[in-house]
Protein backbone atom coordinates (compact mmCIF):
# COMPACT_ATOMS: atom_id res chain seq x y z
CA UNK A 1 0.00 0.00 0.00
CA UNK A 2 1.39 3.41 -0.69
CA UNK A 3 1.73 6.80 1.04
CA UNK A 4 -0.42 9.64 1.64
CA UNK A 5 1.07 13.16 1.50
CA UNK A 6 0.90 13.29 5.36
CA UNK A 7 1.86 9.55 5.82
CA UNK A 8 4.88 10.74 3.47
CA UNK A 9 6.02 13.36 5.27
CA UNK A 10 5.34 12.17 8.75
CA UNK A 11 7.26 9.13 7.70
CA UNK A 12 10.51 10.92 7.01
CA UNK A 13 9.99 13.24 10.18
CA UNK A 14 9.87 10.20 12.53
CA UNK A 15 11.87 7.86 10.91
CA UNK A 16 9.17 5.30 11.44
CA UNK A 17 6.51 3.70 8.44
CA UNK A 18 3.85 5.78 9.81
CA UNK A 19 0.45 4.69 8.90
CA UNK A 20 -2.83 6.56 9.17
CA UNK A 21 -3.89 5.67 13.33
CA UNK A 22 -0.62 5.36 14.25
CA UNK A 23 1.07 7.64 16.67
CA UNK A 24 4.48 8.55 16.33
CA UNK A 25 7.14 10.53 17.47
CA UNK A 26 8.69 13.55 14.80
CA UNK A 27 11.55 15.63 14.19
CA UNK A 28 10.34 19.55 13.57
CA UNK A 29 11.47 21.77 11.46
CA UNK A 30 9.93 24.99 12.33
CA UNK A 31 8.60 25.85 15.56
CA UNK A 32 6.45 29.41 16.00
CA UNK A 33 4.04 31.53 17.98
CA UNK A 34 2.25 34.59 17.75
CA UNK A 35 1.81 37.32 20.34
CA UNK A 36 -1.88 36.22 22.27
CA UNK A 37 0.02 32.46 22.24
CA UNK A 38 3.89 33.24 22.67
CA UNK A 39 3.47 34.69 26.14
CA UNK A 40 2.09 31.53 27.84
CA UNK A 41 4.50 29.16 25.52
CA UNK A 42 7.39 31.43 27.14
CA UNK A 43 6.67 30.70 30.47
CA UNK A 44 5.93 27.15 30.09
CA UNK A 45 8.88 26.96 28.02
CA UNK A 46 11.01 27.89 31.12
CA UNK A 47 8.90 25.89 33.52
CA UNK A 48 9.99 22.96 31.77
CA UNK A 49 13.57 23.96 32.35
CA UNK A 50 14.63 24.84 29.27
CA UNK A 51 17.23 27.62 28.28
CA UNK A 52 17.67 27.44 24.57
CA UNK A 53 15.49 25.81 21.64
CA UNK A 54 16.47 23.22 20.24
CA UNK A 55 19.22 23.69 17.71
CA UNK A 56 17.85 21.32 15.28
CA UNK A 57 14.52 23.66 14.34
CA UNK A 58 14.14 26.93 13.06
CA UNK A 59 11.71 29.13 16.27
CA UNK A 60 9.94 32.25 15.32
CA UNK A 61 8.07 34.94 17.02
CA UNK A 62 5.35 36.66 15.40
CA UNK A 63 3.78 40.05 16.44
CA UNK A 64 0.76 40.14 14.74
CA UNK A 65 -2.55 39.61 16.17
CA UNK A 66 -2.37 43.10 18.41
CA UNK A 67 0.24 45.24 15.90
CA UNK A 68 0.90 47.44 16.75
CA UNK A 69 -0.22 46.93 20.28
CA UNK A 70 -3.67 48.69 21.57
CA UNK A 71 -2.89 48.56 25.27
CA UNK A 72 -0.33 48.56 28.42
CA UNK A 73 -0.64 44.41 28.80
CA UNK A 74 -0.28 43.53 25.29
CA UNK A 75 2.77 45.86 25.00
CA UNK A 76 4.29 44.06 27.80
CA UNK A 77 3.15 41.08 26.23
CA UNK A 78 4.92 41.99 23.10
CA UNK A 79 8.04 43.33 25.02
CA UNK A 80 8.29 39.43 26.59
CA UNK A 81 8.33 37.75 23.45
CA UNK A 82 11.32 40.59 22.33
CA UNK A 83 13.13 39.48 24.75
CA UNK A 84 13.13 35.84 25.07
CA UNK A 85 13.39 36.57 20.87
CA UNK A 86 17.09 38.45 21.81
CA UNK A 87 17.67 35.74 24.84
CA UNK A 88 17.18 32.24 22.89
CA UNK A 89 18.11 33.77 19.39
CA UNK A 90 14.85 32.93 17.95
CA UNK A 91 13.76 35.21 14.67
CA UNK A 92 11.96 38.12 15.86
CA UNK A 93 9.11 39.45 13.50
CA UNK A 94 8.28 42.35 14.52
CA UNK A 95 4.59 44.71 14.57
CA UNK A 96 4.25 45.84 11.05
CA UNK A 97 6.16 42.98 9.22
CA UNK A 98 2.72 40.79 8.90
CA UNK A 99 0.34 37.68 9.77
CA UNK A 100 2.81 35.23 10.82
CA UNK A 101 1.18 32.73 7.84
CA UNK A 102 1.82 34.66 5.72
CA UNK A 103 5.09 34.93 6.20
CA UNK A 104 5.63 31.42 6.65
CA UNK A 105 4.64 30.91 3.41
CA UNK A 106 6.66 33.37 1.78
CA UNK A 107 9.89 33.09 3.51
CA UNK A 108 10.06 29.81 5.89
CA UNK A 109 8.19 27.03 4.95
CA UNK A 110 9.43 24.04 2.61
CA UNK A 111 7.58 21.33 1.25
CA UNK A 112 7.82 17.59 3.11
CA UNK A 113 8.69 20.29 6.47
CA UNK A 114 6.70 19.49 9.59
CA UNK A 115 5.73 22.95 11.19
CA UNK A 116 3.96 23.68 13.99
CA UNK A 117 2.74 26.72 15.19
CA UNK A 118 0.60 28.13 18.58
CA UNK A 119 -2.52 29.25 16.13
CA UNK A 120 -5.01 26.94 14.40
CA UNK A 121 -4.52 28.79 11.08
CA UNK A 122 -1.14 26.87 11.05
CA UNK A 123 -2.16 24.61 8.70
CA UNK A 124 -1.77 27.17 5.71
CA UNK A 125 1.27 26.35 4.89
CA UNK A 126 -0.21 23.08 3.68
CA UNK A 127 -0.68 25.03 0.50
CA UNK A 128 2.78 24.53 -0.06
CA UNK A 129 3.29 21.08 0.90
CA UNK A 130 4.29 21.34 4.63
CA UNK A 131 2.77 19.27 6.84
CA UNK A 132 1.73 22.23 9.35
CA UNK A 133 -0.63 22.08 11.97
CA UNK A 134 -1.90 24.11 15.30
CA UNK A 135 -1.02 23.21 19.10
CA UNK A 136 -1.28 25.31 22.29
CA UNK A 137 1.04 26.98 24.27
CA UNK A 138 2.41 24.31 26.70
CA UNK A 139 2.93 21.56 23.07
CA UNK A 140 5.07 24.51 21.34
CA UNK A 141 6.85 25.18 24.25
CA UNK A 142 7.91 21.22 24.66
CA UNK A 143 8.59 21.27 21.03
CA UNK A 144 10.63 24.28 21.12
CA UNK A 145 13.08 22.68 24.11
CA UNK A 146 12.71 19.17 22.32
CA UNK A 147 13.16 19.63 19.03
CA UNK A 148 10.10 16.93 18.86
CA UNK A 149 6.61 16.57 19.09
CA UNK A 150 4.34 13.34 19.08
CA UNK A 151 1.35 12.84 16.62
CA UNK A 152 -1.05 10.87 15.79
CA UNK A 153 -1.24 10.36 11.88
CA UNK A 154 -4.38 11.04 10.37
CA UNK A 155 -6.32 9.51 7.82
CA UNK A 156 -6.72 11.54 4.80
CA UNK A 157 -9.71 12.62 2.84
CA UNK A 158 -9.18 13.41 -0.96
CA UNK A 159 -10.51 16.33 -2.46
CA UNK A 160 -10.07 15.97 -5.90
CA UNK A 161 -10.69 19.04 -7.83
CA UNK A 162 -12.09 19.40 -11.55
CA UNK A 163 -12.79 22.07 -14.10
CA UNK A 164 -12.09 25.50 -13.86
CA UNK A 165 -13.64 28.39 -11.56
CA UNK A 166 -16.12 30.82 -13.27
CA UNK A 167 -15.94 34.08 -13.50
CA UNK A 168 -16.32 35.82 -10.06
CA UNK A 169 -16.19 32.67 -8.27
CA UNK A 170 -12.28 32.17 -6.58
CA UNK A 171 -11.04 29.64 -3.94
CA UNK A 172 -12.54 31.02 -1.27
CA UNK A 173 -15.85 30.15 -2.80
CA UNK A 174 -14.60 26.87 -3.08
CA UNK A 175 -13.72 26.14 0.19
CA UNK A 176 -16.35 27.47 2.10
CA UNK A 177 -18.92 25.16 0.12
CA UNK A 178 -16.90 22.50 0.94
CA UNK A 179 -17.07 23.15 4.67
CA UNK A 180 -20.61 23.80 3.76
CA UNK A 181 -21.06 20.06 2.30
CA UNK A 182 -18.94 18.53 5.17
CA UNK A 183 -19.68 20.50 8.19
CA UNK A 184 -17.78 22.34 10.86
CA UNK A 185 -16.42 19.06 11.87
CA UNK A 186 -16.52 16.68 9.20
CA UNK A 187 -12.79 16.47 9.25
CA UNK A 188 -11.92 16.29 12.98
CA UNK A 189 -8.77 15.01 13.30
CA UNK A 190 -8.25 13.96 9.54
CA UNK A 191 -6.01 15.33 6.53
CA UNK A 192 -7.41 17.24 3.78
CA UNK A 193 -5.62 16.17 0.94
CA UNK A 194 -6.43 18.56 -2.30
CA UNK A 195 -5.58 16.76 -5.64
CA UNK A 196 -6.67 16.50 -9.30
CA UNK A 197 -5.30 18.80 -12.57
CA UNK A 198 -7.82 21.76 -11.18
CA UNK A 199 -5.62 21.57 -7.47
CA UNK A 200 -2.36 21.28 -10.20
CA UNK A 201 -3.48 24.71 -12.14
CA UNK A 202 -4.50 26.48 -8.36
CA UNK A 203 -1.52 29.56 -7.95
CA UNK A 204 0.04 28.86 -4.06
CA UNK A 205 -1.97 32.09 -3.29
CA UNK A 206 -5.17 30.12 -3.79
CA UNK A 207 -3.48 27.22 -2.57
CA UNK A 208 -2.86 28.65 0.81
CA UNK A 209 -6.74 30.42 1.17
CA UNK A 210 -7.64 26.81 0.77
CA UNK A 211 -5.43 25.12 3.35
CA UNK A 212 -6.01 28.19 5.58
CA UNK A 213 -9.11 26.89 6.30
CA UNK A 214 -8.91 22.89 6.38
CA UNK A 215 -8.94 24.01 10.34
CA UNK A 216 -12.44 25.17 9.83
CA UNK A 217 -13.73 21.92 9.08
CA UNK A 218 -11.63 20.29 11.82
CA UNK A 219 -8.88 18.70 10.18
CA UNK A 220 -5.40 19.00 11.43
CA UNK A 221 -3.95 20.08 8.10
CA UNK A 222 -5.04 20.76 4.40
CA UNK A 223 -2.52 19.63 1.95
CA UNK A 224 -1.92 20.38 -1.42
CA UNK A 225 1.20 18.39 -3.70
CA UNK A 226 4.74 20.30 -4.31
CA UNK A 227 4.65 20.67 -7.56
CA UNK A 228 5.61 23.20 -10.44
CA UNK A 229 3.86 26.09 -9.17
CA UNK A 230 5.00 25.37 -5.86
CA UNK A 231 9.24 25.61 -6.95
CA UNK A 232 7.96 28.60 -9.23
CA UNK A 233 6.50 30.24 -6.25
CA UNK A 234 9.78 29.24 -3.83
CA UNK A 235 11.56 30.86 -6.71
CA UNK A 236 9.58 34.16 -7.01
CA UNK A 237 10.61 34.28 -3.33
CA UNK A 238 14.22 33.75 -3.75
CA UNK A 239 14.43 30.41 -2.24
CA UNK A 240 13.80 27.93 -5.06
CA UNK A 241 16.40 25.69 -3.40
CA UNK A 242 14.14 24.91 -0.55
CA UNK A 243 11.78 22.76 -3.13
CA UNK A 244 11.12 19.43 -3.40
CA UNK A 245 8.65 17.76 -5.75
CA UNK A 246 6.18 15.64 -3.32
CA UNK A 247 2.82 13.76 -4.43
CA UNK A 248 1.18 11.10 -3.28
CA UNK A 249 1.32 7.62 -4.26
CA UNK A 250 -1.07 6.30 -6.36
CA UNK A 251 -1.70 3.42 -4.28
CA UNK A 252 -2.21 5.07 -1.00
CA UNK A 253 -5.30 4.93 0.84
CA UNK A 254 -7.65 7.33 0.74
CA UNK A 255 -11.02 6.60 3.33
CA UNK A 256 -13.03 8.62 1.45
CA UNK A 257 -13.29 10.95 -1.38
CA UNK A 258 -14.84 14.05 -2.30
CA UNK A 259 -15.43 14.82 -6.05
CA UNK A 260 -15.63 19.30 -6.90
CA UNK A 261 -16.42 20.40 -10.11
CA UNK A 262 -14.65 24.31 -10.01
CA UNK A 263 -17.40 24.89 -13.07
CA UNK A 264 -20.49 24.22 -11.10
CA UNK A 265 -20.01 26.84 -8.19
CA UNK A 266 -21.23 30.34 -7.40
CA UNK A 267 -20.18 32.52 -5.09
CA UNK A 268 -21.12 31.58 -1.86
CA UNK A 269 -21.16 33.35 2.19
CA UNK A 270 -20.79 31.82 5.44
CA UNK A 271 -23.72 33.02 7.70
CA UNK A 272 -23.30 33.86 11.23
CA UNK A 273 -22.33 31.86 13.77
CA UNK A 274 -20.77 29.44 12.21
CA UNK A 275 -18.23 28.49 9.15
CA UNK A 276 -20.79 25.66 7.66
CA UNK A 277 -23.45 27.70 7.87
CA UNK A 278 -23.33 28.41 3.80
CA UNK A 279 -25.82 30.43 1.51
CA UNK A 280 -25.25 31.51 -2.30
CA UNK A 281 -24.55 35.18 -2.27
CA UNK A 282 -27.34 36.20 -4.48
CA UNK A 283 -29.72 34.79 -2.11
CA UNK A 284 -28.72 36.99 0.80
CA UNK A 285 -29.34 40.14 -1.61
CA UNK A 286 -30.81 42.88 1.04
CA UNK A 287 -28.44 41.61 4.25
CA UNK A 288 -27.04 45.30 5.10
CA UNK A 289 -23.83 45.49 5.83
CA UNK A 290 -21.98 48.17 8.25
CA UNK A 291 -18.65 47.02 8.07
CA UNK A 292 -16.54 45.33 5.03
CA UNK A 293 -12.77 44.04 5.79
CA UNK A 294 -10.56 42.49 3.61
CA UNK A 295 -7.56 41.39 4.12
CA UNK A 296 -6.20 38.13 7.20
CA UNK A 297 -4.44 35.01 6.60
CA UNK A 298 -7.11 33.86 4.73
CA UNK A 299 -7.57 36.47 1.49
CA UNK A 300 -4.93 39.35 2.48
CA UNK A 301 -2.49 38.86 -0.51
CA UNK A 302 -1.66 40.76 -3.96
CA UNK A 303 -4.10 38.78 -6.09
CA UNK A 304 -6.93 39.24 -3.64
CA UNK A 305 -6.22 43.22 -3.55
CA UNK A 306 -5.87 42.97 -6.93
CA UNK A 307 -9.69 41.36 -7.39
CA UNK A 308 -11.02 43.99 -4.86
CA UNK A 309 -9.11 46.98 -6.70
CA UNK A 310 -10.59 46.07 -9.63
CA UNK A 311 -14.24 45.72 -8.76
CA UNK A 312 -13.99 48.98 -6.39
CA UNK A 313 -11.54 51.30 -9.25
CA UNK A 314 -13.53 54.19 -9.81
CA UNK A 315 -16.39 53.48 -7.51
CA UNK A 316 -17.04 54.44 -3.88
CA UNK A 317 -17.96 52.30 -0.77
CA UNK A 318 -21.47 52.65 0.10
CA UNK A 319 -22.26 55.87 2.43
CA UNK A 320 -22.88 53.34 5.51
CA UNK A 321 -20.17 50.64 4.68
CA UNK A 322 -16.95 51.03 6.32
CA UNK A 323 -14.01 49.54 4.09
CA UNK A 324 -11.11 48.41 6.12
CA UNK A 325 -8.12 46.87 4.22
CA UNK A 326 -5.41 45.13 5.96
CA UNK A 327 -2.58 43.27 3.72
CA UNK A 328 -1.32 40.43 4.95
CA UNK A 329 2.95 40.92 5.05
CA UNK A 330 4.99 44.29 4.54
CA UNK A 331 5.90 42.79 1.15
CA UNK A 332 1.64 42.43 -0.14
CA UNK A 333 1.75 46.41 0.83
CA UNK A 334 4.58 46.87 -0.63
CA UNK A 335 3.21 45.32 -4.10
CA UNK A 336 0.11 46.18 -3.85
CA UNK A 337 1.63 50.11 -3.52
CA UNK A 338 3.55 49.66 -6.57
CA UNK A 339 0.62 47.97 -8.68
CA UNK A 340 -1.24 50.91 -7.77
CA UNK A 341 -4.22 48.92 -5.72
CA UNK A 342 -3.87 50.83 -2.37
CA UNK A 343 -4.09 54.08 -4.48
CA UNK A 344 -7.16 52.87 -6.09
CA UNK A 345 -8.97 51.21 -2.67
CA UNK A 346 -8.06 54.84 -1.30
CA UNK A 347 -9.61 57.19 -3.23
CA UNK A 348 -12.80 54.02 -3.44
CA UNK A 349 -12.96 55.22 0.38
CA UNK A 350 -11.24 52.17 1.63
CA UNK A 351 -9.37 52.65 5.55
CA UNK A 352 -5.69 50.61 4.95
CA UNK A 353 -4.44 49.20 7.78
CA UNK A 354 -1.17 48.27 9.29
CA UNK A 355 0.27 44.57 8.02
CA UNK A 356 -1.05 42.02 10.03
CA UNK A 357 -4.37 40.03 11.47
CA UNK A 358 -6.26 43.64 11.48
CA UNK A 359 -9.73 43.18 13.03
CA UNK A 360 -10.20 39.42 12.25
CA UNK A 361 -10.19 38.43 16.48
CA UNK A 362 -11.47 41.40 17.66
CA UNK A 363 -8.55 43.13 19.79
CA UNK A 364 -8.70 46.67 17.73
CA UNK A 365 -9.23 48.35 14.48
CA UNK A 366 -12.94 47.47 13.57
CA UNK A 367 -14.39 46.09 16.84
CA UNK A 368 -18.64 45.99 15.56
CA UNK A 369 -21.24 47.58 16.96
CA UNK A 370 -24.11 45.84 19.09
CA UNK A 371 -26.38 44.67 16.56
CA UNK A 372 -23.95 45.73 13.78
CA UNK A 373 -23.06 43.33 10.68
CA UNK A 374 -20.00 42.43 9.10
CA UNK A 375 -18.93 41.14 5.99
CA UNK A 376 -14.93 39.60 6.33
CA UNK A 377 -12.87 37.79 3.92
CA UNK A 378 -11.50 35.80 7.34
CA UNK A 379 -11.75 32.34 8.25
CA UNK A 380 -14.20 32.21 11.34
CA UNK A 381 -17.71 33.60 12.13
CA UNK A 382 -18.00 33.22 15.76
CA UNK A 383 -20.26 34.44 17.85
CA UNK A 384 -18.23 37.61 19.45
CA UNK A 385 -15.21 36.87 17.09
CA UNK A 386 -14.66 40.64 16.31
CA UNK A 387 -15.47 41.78 19.71
CA UNK A 388 -18.56 41.84 20.31
CA UNK A 389 -20.91 38.93 20.57
CA UNK A 390 -23.91 40.95 20.06
CA UNK A 391 -22.64 41.63 16.35
CA UNK A 392 -22.45 39.47 12.99
CA UNK A 393 -20.34 38.00 10.78
CA UNK A 394 -20.52 36.72 7.25
CA UNK A 395 -17.63 35.72 5.42
CA UNK A 396 -16.89 35.31 1.58
CA UNK A 397 -14.47 35.87 -0.82
CA UNK A 398 -12.40 39.72 -1.63
CA UNK A 399 -14.63 40.31 -4.65
CA UNK A 400 -17.90 39.11 -3.06
CA UNK A 401 -16.56 41.66 -0.03
CA UNK A 402 -15.92 44.50 -3.21
CA UNK A 403 -19.09 44.19 -4.34
CA UNK A 404 -20.67 44.41 -0.93
CA UNK A 405 -18.96 47.19 -0.42
CA UNK A 406 -19.99 49.15 -3.01
CA UNK A 407 -24.13 48.40 -2.69
CA UNK A 408 -23.96 48.19 1.23
CA UNK A 409 -25.78 44.37 1.52
CA UNK A 410 -24.40 41.56 0.43
CA UNK A 411 -23.72 40.85 -3.09
CA UNK A 412 -22.93 38.23 -5.40
CA UNK A 413 -20.05 39.78 -7.44
CA UNK A 414 -20.82 38.72 -10.72
CA UNK A 415 -23.34 41.86 -10.57
CA UNK A 416 -20.56 44.43 -10.55
CA UNK A 417 -17.97 41.90 -12.60
CA UNK B 1 -14.70 8.72 41.99
CA UNK B 2 -15.53 12.54 40.78
CA UNK B 3 -18.79 14.02 41.51
CA UNK B 4 -20.55 17.40 40.54
CA UNK B 5 -23.29 18.96 38.59
CA UNK B 6 -23.47 19.36 34.35
CA UNK B 7 -23.63 22.41 32.85
CA UNK B 8 -24.84 21.81 29.54
CA UNK B 9 -23.96 23.50 26.25
CA UNK B 10 -25.19 22.87 22.69
CA UNK B 11 -22.90 22.08 19.82
CA UNK B 12 -20.09 24.08 18.13
CA UNK B 13 -19.16 25.50 21.47
CA UNK B 14 -16.00 28.01 20.45
CA UNK B 15 -13.23 28.73 22.07
CA UNK B 16 -14.51 32.27 20.97
CA UNK B 17 -17.15 31.64 23.07
CA UNK B 18 -15.30 29.64 26.00
CA UNK B 19 -12.68 32.72 26.34
CA UNK B 20 -13.37 35.45 23.82
CA UNK B 21 -10.44 37.16 21.95
CA UNK B 22 -11.72 40.92 23.40
CA UNK B 23 -9.77 39.61 26.88
CA UNK B 24 -6.49 38.58 24.93
CA UNK B 25 -4.89 41.58 27.19
CA UNK B 26 -6.29 39.82 30.33
CA UNK B 27 -3.83 36.16 28.83
CA UNK B 28 -0.80 36.92 31.36
CA UNK B 29 -3.25 38.13 34.12
CA UNK B 30 -4.90 34.51 34.08
CA UNK B 31 -7.22 34.80 37.74
CA UNK B 32 -8.32 37.83 35.77
CA UNK B 33 -9.13 36.12 32.50
CA UNK B 34 -10.46 33.31 34.37
CA UNK B 35 -13.37 35.56 35.39
CA UNK B 36 -14.92 35.42 32.08
CA UNK B 37 -14.35 31.57 31.06
CA UNK B 38 -17.45 30.68 29.08
CA UNK B 39 -18.80 34.28 29.07
CA UNK B 40 -20.18 34.43 25.36
CA UNK B 41 -21.46 30.57 25.62
CA UNK B 42 -23.50 31.56 29.50
CA UNK B 43 -22.84 34.64 30.59
CA UNK B 44 -23.36 33.94 34.68
CA UNK B 45 -21.35 30.51 34.27
CA UNK B 46 -18.26 31.61 36.46
CA UNK B 47 -20.68 32.66 39.43
CA UNK B 48 -22.71 29.44 39.44
CA UNK B 49 -20.11 27.08 38.60
CA UNK B 50 -18.79 25.54 41.56
CA UNK B 51 -15.48 23.37 42.43
CA UNK B 52 -15.82 19.19 41.05
CA UNK B 53 -19.04 20.82 38.56
CA UNK B 54 -18.95 19.17 34.75
CA UNK B 55 -19.58 21.02 31.08
CA UNK B 56 -21.53 18.47 29.49
CA UNK B 57 -21.62 19.41 25.36
CA UNK B 58 -22.51 18.45 22.26
CA UNK B 59 -20.71 17.78 19.10
CA UNK B 60 -17.26 19.67 18.47
CA UNK B 61 -17.02 21.13 21.74
CA UNK B 62 -13.93 24.00 21.97
CA UNK B 63 -13.27 24.11 18.22
CA UNK B 64 -11.31 27.67 16.79
CA UNK B 65 -8.42 29.23 18.22
CA UNK B 66 -5.51 27.00 19.52
CA UNK B 67 -5.48 29.26 22.43
CA UNK B 68 -4.81 26.95 25.65
CA UNK B 69 -6.17 29.56 27.68
CA UNK B 70 -9.64 28.21 26.90
CA UNK B 71 -9.53 24.55 28.83
CA UNK B 72 -7.25 26.69 31.32
CA UNK B 73 -9.83 29.24 32.48
CA UNK B 74 -12.62 26.58 32.10
CA UNK B 75 -10.31 24.30 34.59
CA UNK B 76 -9.33 27.39 36.63
CA UNK B 77 -13.31 27.94 37.66
CA UNK B 78 -13.37 24.76 39.27
CA UNK B 79 -14.61 21.98 36.25
CA UNK B 80 -13.03 18.42 37.03
CA UNK B 81 -14.17 17.21 33.37
CA UNK B 82 -15.59 17.83 30.24
CA UNK B 83 -18.17 15.34 28.68
CA UNK B 84 -18.83 15.64 25.37
CA UNK B 85 -19.94 14.05 21.88
CA UNK B 86 -16.95 15.01 20.05
CA UNK B 87 -14.41 18.02 20.67
CA UNK B 88 -12.16 20.08 18.39
CA UNK B 89 -8.53 18.57 17.96
CA UNK B 90 -6.61 21.35 18.92
CA UNK B 91 -8.87 21.74 22.29
CA UNK B 92 -8.74 18.20 22.64
CA UNK B 93 -4.83 18.24 23.32
CA UNK B 94 -4.88 21.78 24.84
CA UNK B 95 -7.32 20.10 27.43
CA UNK B 96 -5.29 16.96 28.46
CA UNK B 97 -2.08 19.29 28.66
CA UNK B 98 -3.39 21.20 31.43
CA UNK B 99 -4.64 18.08 32.82
CA UNK B 100 -8.06 18.90 32.25
CA UNK B 101 -10.31 15.45 31.52
CA UNK B 102 -12.01 14.97 28.45
CA UNK B 103 -14.41 12.52 28.42
CA UNK B 104 -16.19 11.34 24.78
CA UNK B 105 -19.68 9.35 25.28
CA UNK B 106 -22.96 10.42 24.48
CA UNK B 107 -24.35 13.79 26.03
CA UNK B 108 -27.84 13.90 24.98
CA UNK B 109 -29.84 12.42 27.26
CA UNK B 110 -27.70 14.58 30.47
CA UNK B 111 -29.80 17.13 31.36
CA UNK B 112 -28.90 20.53 32.53
CA UNK B 113 -27.88 20.95 36.20
CA UNK B 114 -28.00 16.71 36.58
CA UNK B 115 -26.17 15.33 39.45
CA UNK B 116 -23.02 13.00 38.09
CA UNK B 117 -20.57 10.78 39.48
CA UNK B 118 -17.83 9.82 37.40
CA UNK B 119 -15.54 6.92 37.73
CA UNK B 120 -12.19 7.88 35.51
CA UNK B 121 -10.29 4.64 36.11
CA UNK B 122 -13.61 2.50 35.41
CA UNK B 123 -14.68 4.55 32.42
CA UNK B 124 -18.34 5.39 33.41
CA UNK B 125 -20.28 8.32 34.28
CA UNK B 126 -23.56 7.68 36.07
CA UNK B 127 -26.61 10.37 36.01
CA UNK B 128 -27.57 9.82 39.62
CA UNK B 129 -30.53 12.84 38.86
CA UNK B 130 -31.99 9.88 35.97
CA UNK B 131 -30.95 6.80 37.26
CA UNK B 132 -28.79 6.01 33.87
CA UNK B 133 -25.17 4.92 33.53
CA UNK B 134 -22.69 5.71 30.32
CA UNK B 135 -19.50 4.69 29.68
CA UNK B 136 -17.03 6.73 27.57
CA UNK B 137 -14.39 6.06 25.19
CA UNK B 138 -10.68 5.06 25.38
CA UNK B 139 -8.26 7.98 24.20
CA UNK B 140 -4.66 7.26 23.09
CA UNK B 141 -2.13 6.00 25.52
CA UNK B 142 0.14 8.80 25.29
CA UNK B 143 -3.18 11.21 26.49
CA UNK B 144 -3.84 9.02 29.19
CA UNK B 145 -0.25 8.85 30.16
CA UNK B 146 -0.08 13.39 30.50
CA UNK B 147 -3.31 13.21 32.02
CA UNK B 148 -2.28 10.81 34.68
CA UNK B 149 0.75 12.92 35.33
CA UNK B 150 -1.95 16.06 35.39
CA UNK B 151 -0.44 17.35 32.25
CA UNK B 152 2.60 17.60 29.79
CA UNK B 153 4.75 19.39 31.97
CA UNK B 154 4.95 16.90 34.83
CA UNK B 155 4.90 14.40 32.66
CA UNK B 156 8.06 15.97 30.92
CA UNK B 157 9.45 16.10 34.27
CA UNK B 158 8.88 12.41 34.87
CA UNK B 159 9.87 11.00 31.60
CA UNK B 160 11.92 13.24 30.32
CA UNK B 161 10.87 12.98 26.32
CA UNK B 162 7.48 11.57 24.95
CA UNK B 163 7.12 7.93 25.58
CA UNK B 164 5.30 5.88 23.33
Amino acid sequence: MGKTLAEKILSTKSGAEAKAGDIVVAKVDLVFVQDTTGPLAVRQFRAAGFEHTASSLEAILFLDHAAPSPNRELSNDHMLLRDFAYQTGGMLSDVGEGICHQIVAESLAKPGDLVIGADSHTVTAGGLGAFACGMGSTDIAVALGLGRTWLRVPESVRVSLSGRFPSGVFAKDLVLYLIGQIGADGATYKALEFSGDSAGAMSISERLTVANMAVEAGAKVGLFPADEATRDYLSSQGRGDHYQPLFPDDSADYGQIIDINLAGLEPVVARPHTVDNIALARELKGTKVNQVVIGTCTNGRLDDLAVAAKILSGKKRHVQTRLLIAPASRGVLLAAMRDGYIQTLLEAGAIILPPGCGPCLGLHQGVLASGESCLSTANRNFKGRMGNPEAFVYLGSPATAAATAITGEITDPREVL
Amino acid sequence: MLTGRAFKFGDNISTDQIIPGRFAHLRSNLPELAKHAMEDAAPTFVARVKPGDFIVAGSNFGLGSSREHAPLVIKMAGVKAILARSVARIFFRNAINVGLPVLLCHTDNINDGDELEVDLKAGTIRDITSGSQLTFSKIPEIMLHILDEGGLLPYLEKYGDFKL
